[in-house]
């Protein structure tokens, strides 16, 4: 899903720069917030970061025959709300763009909302949706993290398409050129950054119910 | 639990391992390429005038070098996880009365009033 440095026209680059930046400083906000009002889960939010950190760097292969990488930025949406991935994930997308020429300073605005802001958004709403509907807690994050990461990838493919129209069939032909490189590679990695956002629940249920608590996170469930 | 998560891992391991086992799909340049340089191949066999108007400040100066950095990227975020799970999970047995921990300190006790009554 990364863009890579310079692939987005400045005025492109500008506006979702733009876009990204009142999420940025409620994120920023909701740090605050969280480590000020529940000191306790600090650390379970610099995990939350972390598990994104392990997950957006893994490359991993696709039954397409390309290779891509989860997110990583469901499990933080869930737990803490989706504001603050917006700045976890903009540290991740910074390390990689200074560091691993992976995305870029000027495509970064964009990067950041396809990863940090549309995913964790969908993971939330999937995953209270999913709750609200009686889903067992299993399924709801599994749901949330799967289409968060798939959502990163459409978001991503639709920002290519509205730079780059296809001369002939305009942005709905380019949309589903680009979908079809990164939204069907994206489908088994979406089944696994689930399953492992479960995996990831599933321990902390058993050994972190007390920040879980400290977040009211599935109140009462308890193995 | 245990049980669950093991067949979690497995079934992520099987999702990820069966793309290399299974044929690839006919004409590709290259097996495995990542989705983001295809996206960009796109981008410039769509529009071969679009010039990138920036370059990275900083380019990792050969694969190796690329993948030390991922590498790194992968085990600080491991890592801290890993950090924080042993953390709870200690925290949360010290609190059971019958777990081995409390039974080798209770013994560590008994050991040390042994050697004071020996004084």
């Amino acid at each position: 899903m990364h863009i890579m440095e310079g692939f987005l026209p400045p005025i492109h680059a500008a506006a979702w720069g733009l876009a990204s930046l009142p999420f940025l400083v409620m994120g920023a906000r909701s740090v605050a917030r969280v480590t000020r009002e529940h000191p306790r889960a600090k650390l379970l939010l610099a995990s939350a970061g972390a598990f994104a950190f392990v997950l957006s760097a893994l490359k991993i292969p696709s039954v397409t025959g390309s290779s891509s990488h989860p997110t990583g930025t469901g499990l933080g949406a869930i737990l803490f709300g989706p504001s603050v991935m917006a700045v976890l994930g903009a540290i991740v997308l910074l390390f990689q763009a200074l560091l691993l020429a992976h995305g870029g300073l000027t495509t970064l605005g964009a990067n950041i909302f396809s990863m940090a802001i549309a995913g964790p958004w969908v993971a939330y709403g999937v995953y209270r949706l999913a709750r609200a509907l009686g889903a067992p807690l299993s399924l709801g994050v599994f749901l949330a993290a799967a289409l968060a990461d798939l959502a990163t990838y459409l978001v991503t493919a639709a920002q290519l398409a509205l730079a780059f129209p296809d001369p002939v069939s305009g942005f709905l032909g380019a949309l589903t050129k680009f979908g079809s490189i990164f939204a069907l590679t994206q489908v088994p990695l979406a089944v696994i950054e689930g399953l492992l956002t479960v995996l990831v629940v599933n321990l902390l249920i058993q050994y972190s119910r007390d920040d879980l608590d400290e977040l009211a996170f599935a109140p009462g469930v308890v193995r | 639990m245990r049980r669950i998560n093991l067949w979690l891992v497995a079934a992520v391991l099987v999702v990820a391992v069966l793309p290399l086992i299974l044929p690839l799909p006919r004409g590709l340049a290259e097996p495995f390429a990542g989705a983001d340089a295809q996206a960009q191949a796109a981008i410039t066999a769509a529009q071969p005038d679009y010039q990138p108007w920036f370059r990275p400040l900083w380019e990792p100066p050969s694969g190796e070098i690329e993948s030390l950095l991922f590498a790194l990227q992968a085990a600080l975020g491991a890592g801290l996880l890993g950090y924080y799970l042993g953390l709870r999970r200690g925290e949360s047995q010290r609190g059971k009365p019958d777990s081995d921990r409390a039974r080798h300190s209770d013994r560590a006790r008994h050991d040390a009033q042994a050697v004071d009554a020996r004084d």
